[in-house]
């Protein structure tokens, strides 16, 4: 956990020599505190001082990555609970299992159809960016040849699954360069799995049944050498959920050590159904990883929105792309109506506008993120930003009519806005919910 | 390798109702649900502060909705139109804890159906069943406060939970809600301050803080549910801390928002899968995830979408 400004101060030399700049050694201790200033501003600081306030200075939860280029993911490194508090920050990956007893065009199939995940909604790409290799044939050899043939196939960050510390060694062997996550280290076989990480410089996980034995074995193979650890809890879906969250609030708030790692959950059996919301589950619940057995794409598309929706900065509104957005079947002439780039506003305003299943423009004007009310009111929507919007739009090449529908609540604009565009207004509903019987009977 | 004690000191807890009336209470119902009791966030502390398990609450519609997609349309072919088969229907086949009469045919804009209308599908519905009914009117608050009052009526004694009331317009409902000694939920558009100021305006009026459910406003997933979802962890939050003016139940409206989103009603989207499953599991994905907020009571439309939540919830509690 950081530490206060008196604690620091105990920690300097006390000589008051203003050489970082500051008057007092207290003041300089106040400012490193707050992170203004940087301890390398103080040229007497002892190197004991250094490393404590490094070790202090260090993330409670550490970031691990895994995988290499453009596929290599980064998790771990939370820093709340809560999102309202700040943010989530590294999204949950989630990963597809292959199993090694596949070979040939059926392991090249499934690998195809992992990577395929990938999905384009609202604007965003969202994909699964990881495969996890599962040693379910017992033989090193097929092990091996899998992971081989996943990482000829795929450039997803890759976890490799074995009980066996001899086939995780053939397979690392095969894709070292490929940095795999390896799966896993257990009390029984601790030494010889963290070796084999430490050999490749590869993350490793480390899983037991419960939290002090987890908290233990992490010790042990940081003895070894390995310090990029994830944690799984082998226990049931609802035990490892009350588990995660007591691993998240250990590592925040009592600042320990032990289990100061990202974590890793797997859903391999049950309906692809129960898989997805079982996975939403841990991924609202602080997994850092979620292993998934199915491949489908009305399963993948939930829980990868999931991610999406948890991951948003609270603080930041989400934004739409303002633009010209058609709704059904258009034509040239279309009612065109305009709202702002809040999403909120936006997907409101989109899905009443299809609800009246009257075909029509939705101009969204580019307000910062800010809903309708609020923009007026900080200037972010006037007419110039209307009139902006409908030139860069081009809606006057697209529609033959000059009529402007404009959102009830800034009726008030109607005057200012037909001048600067020299565009009918029509002052449309205040609520979006009202808008499917405004549209149908201006229709 | 002992692990540190994480001690909690909360103060408060979320309270605790039993919704429906059996004949022993006064009521016709043959069963009640208790939700509530929370004394921690989700998958905090032990499963013992929990509290009760979420129930499921299926949409019953006083008239036949015309903007239901096919593949949930399908599930009630043979009930749309007629309220009390469809409340049976989703008890006996479908395995509602509660139905949830939503009363759209009563908006001006939906058929503007009477008070008359009203309280026959109430009455029926309450026939049909033996499980607790939440009543859920039109938002149109000339509307609501001209028929709802009616329904409650026709309800009374059954403990019913009815709903909703707003920072506008709540004085009508929570008078009769009152007096009829029903349930009742108050709204807010997704802001806490609003929420918290419903809750002290029906208090003031003398409504009893331990019959009070509240609704944030839902968002479905993928379409502002992050909203929703810290709005009800806050809530928890609020409520663990002591304040008794945020200690209700939680309701979500997960089934009309979930419906509404692309992702479960278009048939035909290339690379997104089936959309005989995409739907209901976009329903059931939606549910989940505010669970993992705190919810207590979700209102749900598909079968199947239902049959993936009460699986998951068994696991949980």
């Amino acid at each position: 956990m950081a530490l206060t400004g008196l604690q620091i101060f105990k920690l300097l030399p006390k000589t008051n020599c203003k050489k970082c700049g500051k008057p007092t050694c207290l003041a300089f201790a106040m400012a490193l505190a707050q992170k203004k200033a940087n301890l390398d501003e103080c040229p007497d600081a002892s190197e004991e001082t250094r490393a404590s306030l490094a070790e202090a200075s260090a993330p409670p939860i550490k970031a691990v990555q895994f995988g290499t280029g453009d596929g290599q993911v980064k998790v771990g490194q939370e820093t709340v609970l809560f999102r309202h508090e700040e943010k989530f920050y590294n999204q949950t990956v989630v990963s597809v299992t292959v199993s090694d007893t596949l070979s040939g065009d059926a392991l090249k199939a499934r690998i195809e159809a992992i990577n395929a995940l990938q999905f384009d909604r609202v604007g965003t790409h969202i994909q699964v960016n990881s495969i996890t290799i599962i040693n379910e044939s017992g033989s090193a050899d097929s092990f091996a040849a899998a992971a081989e043939a996943v990482k000829a196939a795929s450039s997803l960050a890759m976890i490799l699954v074995s009980d066996s510390a001899d086939a995780l060694a053939a397979a690392v062997a095969k894709v070292a360069d490929a940095k795999p996550l390896i799966a896993k280290a257990t009390a029984d076989n601790a030494e010889a799995v963290a070796r084999i990480a430490k050999d490749n410089g590869c993350a490793v996980v480390a899983e037991a049944e419960s939290i002090e034995s987890l908290a233990e074995l992490t010790e042990k193979i940081k003895a070894a050498g390995v310090e990029d650890i994830v944690l799984s809890l082998n226990e049931t879906l609802k035990n490892r959920l009350y588990g995660l969250t007591q691993i998240k609030t250990l590592a925040l708030k009592k600042s320990f050590r032990a289990l100061g790692y990202p974590t890793i959950s797997c859903v391999l059996e049950g309906k692809a159904e129960d898989q997805a919301v079982k996975a939403i589950s841990l991924i609202c619940k602080h997994s850092s990883i979620v292993v998934v057995e199915t491949a489908e794409q009305y399963a993948m598309l939930p829980m990868l929105t999931a991610i999406m929706n948890i991951f948003t900065d609270p603080q930041k509104p989400v934004q739409v792309e303002p633009k010209l957005y058609a709704i059904g079947e258009v034509t040239d002439q279309s009612p065109v109506l305009f709202t702002t780039n809040f999403s909120l506003t936006y997907y409101t305003v989109e899905s009443d506008a299809e609800g009246s299943r009257v075909p029509c423009y939705i101009l969204v004007v580019d307000t910062e993120g800010t809903s309708v009310l609020t923009a007026y009111s900080g200037d972010k929507l006037n007419e110039k930003v209307v009139a902006a919007a409908i030139t860069k739009c081009d809606v006057e090449n697209i529609v033959k009519h000059r009529k402007l529908i404009i959102p009830g609540y800034v009726a008030v604009m109607s005057g200012k806005v037909e001048e600067e565009t020299g565009w009918e207004v029509i002052v449309g509903p205040r609520e979006s919910s009202m808008l499917p019987k405004f549209l149908q009977e201006i229709a | 390798m002992p692990v540190p004690k994480i001690a909690e000191n909360f103060r408060g807890s979320v309270n605790k109702i039993t919704l429906g009336a059996t004949s022993a209470d006064g009521g016709t119902r043959t069963t009640t649900v208790t939700v509530g009791g929370a004394a921690n966030v989700v998958y905090a502390g032990s499963s013992e502060s929990a509290g009760e398990k979420p129930i499921i609450a299926m949409d019953v519609l006083d008239v036949a909705p015309d903007d239901w997609p096919e593949h949930l349309l399908e599930c009630y072919k043979d009930v749309i139109g007629d309220p009390a088969a469809w409340a049976k229907k989703c008890v006996e086949e479908y395995g509602a804890d509660v139905i949830c009469l939503k009363f759209d045919g009563i908006h001006p804009d939906k058929g503007d159906k009477d008070a008359e209308h009203a309280v026959k599908v109430t009455k029926d519905v309450l026939a049909a069943v033996g499980v607790p009914v939440i009543l859920w009117g039109c938002n149109n608050y000339e509307k609501d406060n001209r028929i709802m009052p009616k329904v409650s009526e026709a309800a009374k004694g059954e403990k019913c939970l009815i709903g909703t009331v707003s920072e506008s317009n709540y004085k009508s409902l929570t008078a009769i809600a009152l007096a009829d000694e029903h349930f009742l939920i108050t709204e807010a558009p997704l802001d806490i301050n609003i929420a918290k100021q419903v809750n002290i305006l029906v208090s003031d009026m003398g409504f009893p803080l331990e019959r009070v459910v509240t609704f944030q406003s839902t968002g479905a997933l993928g379409y502002g549910i992050e909203y929703s979802y810290s709005i009800q962890e806050r809530q928890r939050l609020a409520t663990l801390g002591g304040d008794k003016m945020m200690a209700m139940p939680v309701i979500c409206d997960i089934g009309s928002e979930a419906w509404r989103t692309k992702e479960a009603k278009a048939a035909d989207a290339p690379g997104w899968g089936d959309a005989a499953k995409r739907g209901p599991l976009w329903e059931a994905s939606t549910a989940v995830c505010l669970m993992q907020a705190g919810t207590d009571i979700l209102r749900m439309r598909h079968p199947k979408a239902v049959a993936t939540v009460k699986n998951f919830i068994d696991e949980l509690y």
